[in-house]
């Protein structure tokens, strides 16, 4: 099927398709809409291009109903995604986050699933100063969100730091050079005069074309053993090799996807493939080749199935593979071994080499924020007013304060124990190995509870997980509110996402190391539905569990449910 | 005329006899008979309740002297003007050709050819004129001022004893006119909020002032004035209308409380305009009234007279719902000092301290007084005689009539504040807030307010500047103009504390601003950023195309709080004037003088 016509798919294209080509990449009337003081939301077509500034207009649901009736509009805000390439901070950008929660946003800061800051709760009129104040941080917020690539994930594993210090430079440069040209963002935000002459010829886009991409675009990067970033969820995936300590180049890996919709079988989620190796300085010419095909190819007519997960399964792994090494050039080496043991965080003190120290948190939710009884976002404070190292965010929503001199690992950690800070020892296995999307109150698109609910929910869980001595046992487990998959419920060995308030539907049979999706084992289930089942497959599992066997594989073996070995068939 | 029992104070009999004798009468018969009546009258002097044929006699006893009547008033609420009406339909059933006005009306050079002149006015901000007072208490003041020595005149003035300058306008008229020789027909009466009564006494006065000055010849009436009202229900009388709904406008974390009341006129026969404003009689916060009884050991259920017509209340519904215990004045103080044994009260308001007792009564209530200055051997009743009747609280009323049949809608701010070491809640606005569901009622009434109306033509742009409540006329603007369909331009300037939840109304202005119904709005949120902007920020920042809107003949209005904004506003405008129309200071002022005059400039300020 190699000679398989290449073609996009048929259809008119998109509204989103009609807004990108109207707004003079990416202005649209946004600098109009944010001046008007009559109301704090904006237009939906601008919120549209909103996004590749990365930001949302949302409303705090909580409250929707109660101020209707106060006959005030909903209480608009905005969301802020601060990209940072590989997760990776300083402590001065740590406390420039920190203190804009506090000055604009809603006093919390969230660590995302792919390893960015969010922060919530941004009024429009404050919007500039908050983008202002993070670029001078040297973050930004550019193509955070967007029919773009986004903020490229990688490994930021301090055991081997020589090693991750060189991939990430090549994550931080691919983040960066795959960033949009238009000058908008800097026009908009950050008073940059209009370019002179028509943008057509400044600031068009060589790689992404005027209408951008037909949908966002991921891409990660992973070091073995380590697969925390889910390399296989991702669009573009680039798989470290290492041989006798050095980094030899990437296995290239296309075509993965989380996201699906209620009810469409046309949509569901996907994982890469690996499709070949490539040497670190071709890492780039992979990318665009790969991005320039989807510009293509993609689907702009539909977005539910836009992303380059269904571009590859329409066309064919052959073809796409034939068309990139066509673009490229030359030819991808065959696949290198490697080998993944688990796709979440090691929490902790660990020495890394040059007698450099890293303290992995467990951080619930990814959620930094003070609560009564955990002055967590404080403690953080602290720890960044004297820590000379830096912060990286994992893909598990935690955090590692790393590169923390000898002499300073002493005061760091008194700190740590002065707040509390927990690597989660003394949480069971379960809640260290969780993840939870925003959803509720901020996510617009959420149908229940996630990150508000999940710990409240494994409060319950580790009552059967205790009764069946399964404390210290890993089951990663994972919970968003809608199927987009925020927080890649579908490669949680317990998944569950949600369907109206109160109601999830359940999956099982991931592989803890990321590399099966699960199956839909019931249906729109509320708490006591969800417990009783968790009852029952866990004394099981504890039971009947082999040696060393993860909870993943065995509700396989045992035939509780049946193994997804295609995106394809996962809705079979 | 044919007189009927409607029309004359006779039974259909008499109505029936003089009907048939009177077209009989000769002219000469007629003097003859009023002159008689008018004898055997003033005889039996006051005693008679009832009066003669009103017009027939006075008109010929009065062809002697000047029977021209002017009544000029000086009114913002509307107290003042009502009282004027009233005086003039009784003044006219006394045969008196009677011309009503306001003061901003009268051409102050016509004041030489008037005979008998009387002023009603009320006192606003602290001691000033009212707005529609202001031309005329400057141009009298001035050196223009004619000689009047053949005037004859009387000031009723409506005034608040817990206020500082008590009817300072009213006796800086008095006293003026006085100077300017004009002779009294009567004393001047300064009433405190509980006007009625002694309104009513002064016109009395006046009457037989006007009728000794024409040689006793006419008759008296004793008949106390009564206002036309269209319905039975007025401010003597108010109605009890049904909370429909009540909610607080706004957002969560928000410092300030405003409350959206909703509330039925069904059955009332009320009606009422834009601009208009509702009275409310309120309840004093049962805990209060519970504390002040514990405090004076007296039995709750002791019955006590609560007026002059001997009405009676359990002591405790008397402390609630009749008297005003959440304020103290001068007066009271004077005489509650006679009530006490202490000798401090004395010494406080001994000559030379008015300062300090000034210093008192701010912020303190009944509660205070009776705690400080104890024991009180004294019943009940006897204190109950020196409190104030409870006054009604005012509300610029936010809804059209047209748009809601058979409903009013409020927009009340509570007020809460704590002083010396206790917290005080607002007496109307707490029970709003606090005390008040859907299903309770209130008693209240219209105040119609002639100085708050929107303009005839409805091609004329009006401006509207009302920050934190004082958006609640503007809701009532934009309601009757969508209602009606109004066309022209207009322009809201609202301000408040925070954007996110005190945007009172937002939903409905941006909606009318969708609409077209709003042309401009501009809003002001003083704590949302570094800066702190108020409406008269916006003001200014508009300044070029408001004094366009100004040049074109738009009416602006401003409703609000009095102390500070309605100054700032005020000064705001003059610079804007100023400094767009390339006018000196004077000539702004001017400018909005002459405003006034037209009714181009218009406020409802509290
Ligand atoms: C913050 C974050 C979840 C978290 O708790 O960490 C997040 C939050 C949102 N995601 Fe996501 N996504 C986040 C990672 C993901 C992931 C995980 C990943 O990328 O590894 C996925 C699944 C992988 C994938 O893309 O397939 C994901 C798939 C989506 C989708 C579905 C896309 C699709 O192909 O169907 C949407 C909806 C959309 O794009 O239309 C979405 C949309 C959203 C929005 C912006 C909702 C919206 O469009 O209005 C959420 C904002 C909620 C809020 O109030 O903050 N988010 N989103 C993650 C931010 C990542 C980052 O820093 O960029
Ligand atoms: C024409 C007109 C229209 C009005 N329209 C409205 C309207 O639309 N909406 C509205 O909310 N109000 C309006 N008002 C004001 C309203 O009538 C009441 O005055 C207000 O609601 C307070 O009444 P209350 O009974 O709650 O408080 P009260 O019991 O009357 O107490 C108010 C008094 O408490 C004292 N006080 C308040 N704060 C302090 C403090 N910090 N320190 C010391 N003393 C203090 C002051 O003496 C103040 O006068 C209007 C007034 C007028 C005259
Ligand atoms: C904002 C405001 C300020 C007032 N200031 C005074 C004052 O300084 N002295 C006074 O005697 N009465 C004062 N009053 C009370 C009024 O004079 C009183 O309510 C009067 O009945 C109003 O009559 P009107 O409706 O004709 O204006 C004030 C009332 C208001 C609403
Ligand atoms: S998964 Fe759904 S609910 Fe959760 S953050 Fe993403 S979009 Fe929102």
């Amino acid at each position: 099927m190699v000679n398989k016509t290449l073609n996009a798919p048929e259809g008119l294209p998109s509204d989103v398709e009609r807004i990108k080509e109207e707004s003079n990449y990416l202005r649209g009337t946004l600098k109009e809409t944010m001046l008007d003081r009559i109301s704090s939301g904006i237009s939906d077509d601008d919120n549209r291009l909103m996004k590749f500034h990365g930001s949302y207009l949302q409303d705090d649901r909580d409250l929707r109903n109660e101020r209707q009736k106060q006959k005030l509009e909903p209480a608009y805000q905005f969301m802020l995604r601060v990209r940072t390439p590989g997760g990776v901070s300083t402590s001065e950008q740590w406390l420039v986050m920190d203190e804009l929660a506090q000055k604009y946003g809603n006093g919390t800061l969230k660590l995302t699933t792919r390893q960015a800051f969010q922060m919530h709760g941004i009024l429009k009129w404050n919007m500039k100063k908050t983008i202002q104040e993070i670029h001078a941080s040297l973050l930004d917020t550019i193509a955070a969100c967007g029919d773009v690539n986004r903020n490229v994930m990688c490994n930021p594993n301090p055991d081997q730091s020589d090693i991750h210090s060189e991939v990430f430079k090549w994550s931080k440069q691919l983040s960066d050079d795959l960033l949009p040209r238009t000058r908008a963002y800097h026009e908009l935000w950050l008073d940059e005069e209009k370019v002179a002459g028509t943008p057509e010829i400044d600031e068009s886009e060589p790689m992404y074309g005027p209408l951008y991409l037909p949908r966002k675009f991921k891409i990660g990067v992973a070091v073995p053993p380590s697969n925390d970033v889910d390399i296989y969820s991702q669009d573009l995936g680039f798989i470290a090799i290492v041989e006798d300590e050095k980094l030899v180049g990437f296995n290239v890996a296309i075509g993965g996807g989380m996201g699906m919709s209620h009810g469409d079988k046309e949509t569901y989620p996907q994982l890469a493939k690996v499709i070949g190796f490539c040497k670190p300085e071709q890492v780039y010419d992979v990318a665009e080749k790969i991005i320039t095909i989807q510009r293509d190819y993609g689907n702009r007519s539909e977005r539910k199935n836009a992303r380059f997960k269904y571009t590859v399964d329409r066309l064919g792994l052959e073809t796409v593979m034939a068309e990139l090494e066509k673009r490229l050039g030359w030819n991808l080496d065959e696949a290198k071994s490697y080998h993944f043991d688990h796709n979440g965080d090691r929490y902790g003190w660990v020495k890394g080499i040059k007698g450099k120290w890293h303290f992995t948190l467990f951080v619930q939710g990814g959620r930094i924020t003070d609560l009564n009884d955990y002055k967590l976002m404080t403690g953080l404070r602290e720890i960044a007013k004297i820590h000379t190292g830096d912060f990286r965010l994992t893909a598990n929503q935690n955090l590692v304060i790393a590169n923390v001199t000898s002499q300073k690992k002493k005061k760091i950690n008194e700190l740590i124990e002065q707040y509390g800070l927990t690597d989660g020892k003394h949480y069971s296995a379960i809640r260290r190995s969780s993840l939870a999307c925003v959803s509720l109150p901020t996510c617009g698109l959420a149908m229940a509870e996630a990150e508000r609910y999940l710990p409240v929910l494994i409060d319950k869980i580790d009552e059967i997980i205790d009764e069946n001595g399964l404390r210290d046992e890993e089951i990663t487990i994972r919970m968003t509110g809608c199927p987009n998959s925020c927080a890649r419920p579908i490669l949680g060995e317990i998944g569950f996402i949600g369907k109206a308030p109160g109601k999830y539907n359940m999956y099982l049979g991931a592989a803890f190391d990321g590399s099966r999706l699960s199956k839909m084992y019931r249906e729109n289930i509320g708490e006591a539905e969800i417990l009783s089942e968790l009852r029952v497959l866990l004394s099981n599992f504890a039971k009947e569990r082999k040696e060393g066997e993860h909870f993943g594989d065995f509700v396989i073996r045992t035939e509780v449910i049946k193994a997804v070995t295609d995106g394809t068939n996962f809705h079979d | 005329m044919q007189l009927q029992v409607m029309n004359s104070p006779f039974n259909q009999e008499q109505a029936e006899l003089l009907n048939r004798l009177l077209p009989t009468l000769t002219e000469s018969q007629k003097v003859w008979l009023s002159g008689y009546i008018a004898a055997t009258q003033s005889a039996s002097a006051i005693s008679t309740q009832e009066a003669p044929v009103a017009s027939l006699p006075a008109e010929s006893a009065v062809q002697t002297i000047s029977k021209e009547v002017t009544i000029l008033y000086g009114s913002q609420t509307g107290n003042a003007q009502r009282l004027a009406d009233n005086a003039g339909k009784s003044l006219e059933g006394q045969g008196f050709e009677v011309t009503v006005a306001s003061m901003s009306d009268f051409k102050p050079n016509n004041l030489k050819k008037l005979h008998n002149l009387l002023i009603i006015v009320s006192t606003h901000g602290e001691g000033d004129p009212p707005d529609n007072a202001l031309s005329f208490h400057e141009f009298l003041h001035g050196r223009r001022a004619p000689k009047l020595d053949d005037l004859r005149f009387s000031v009723l003035s409506l005034g608040d004893s817990s206020y500082e300058f008590f009817c300072q306008t009213g006796k800086e008229f008095d006293q003026r006119l006085e100077e300017l020789g004009g002779k009294r027909l009567n004393e001047r009466v300064d009433c405190d909020l509980d006007f009625d009564e002694p309104a009513t006494e002064w016109l009395e006065g006046v009457i037989s002032g006007l009728k000794e000055a024409q040689g006793g010849s006419a008759t008296v009436s004793s008949k106390t004035p009564q206002a036309a009202v269209e319905s039975e229900y007025s401010r003597t009388n108010p109605f009890k209308a049904e909370v429909l709904e009540n909610l607080n406008l706004n957002g969560r974390g928000s410092n300030k409380e405003t409350r959206h009341l909703e509330l039925s006129l069904e059955g009332s026969g009320l009606t009422y305009e834009p601009g208009d404003s509702l009275g409310i009689y309120p309840e004093n916060d049962p805990a209060l009234v519970e504390m002040l009884l514990q405090e004076l050991k007296w039995d709750p259920d002791e019955i006590v007279k609560v007026n002059k017509q001997g009405d009676v209340r359990s002591l405790k519904e008397a402390l609630t719902s009749q008297f005003e215990i959440t304020v103290l004045t001068k007066p009271l103080l004077q005489q509650a000092a006679e009530l006490t044994a202490n000798t401090k009260l004395k010494a406080l308001l001994s000559a030379g301290n008015e300062d300090k007792v000034k210093e008192y009564v701010n912020g303190r209530d009944l509660l205070d007084l009776v705690r400080d200055y104890g024991p009180w051997s004294v019943s009940a009743q006897e204190f109950v005689g020196i409190l104030r009747k409870m006054p009604a609280r005012l509300y610029s009323i936010a809804s059209s009539l047209a748009a809601n049949p058979d409903e009013v809608h409020l927009t009340i701010g509570a007020v809460r504040y704590n002083t010396h070491g206790r917290d005080r809640d607002g007496v109307c606005s707490i029970l709003c807030s606090e005390r008040l569901q859907a299903g309770d009622t209130l008693p209240i009434y219209i105040q119609h307010n002639q100085n708050f109306k929107l303009p005839q033509n409805p091609d004329t742009p009006i401006i509207m500047v009302g920050p934190g409540t004082g958006i609640a006329p503007f809701r009532s603007f934009m309601q009757e103009r969508e209602e009606m369909g109004v066309e022209g331009k207009s322009w809201m300037f609202f301000g408040d504390q925070h954007f996110v939840t005190d945007f009172l109304y937002q939903t409905e202005w941006q909606k009318w601003l969708k609409d077209g119904v709003l042309t401009k709005m501009d809003v002001a949120f003083s704590r949302d950023t570094d800066e702190k902007v108020y409406v008269q920020t916006r003001m200014q920042e508009h300044s070029k195309e408001l004094f366009e809107w100004l040049e074109e003949g738009a009416v602006i209005y401003i409703c609000g709080d009095e102390k500070h904004m309605a100054h700032d506003v005020h000064n705001t405008l003059i610079e804007i004037i100023e400094q767009e129309g390339s006018m000196s200071r004077e000539k702004a002022e001017s400018y909005i003088a002459t405003m006034q005059q037209e009714k181009r400039y218009q406020r409802d300020v509290y």
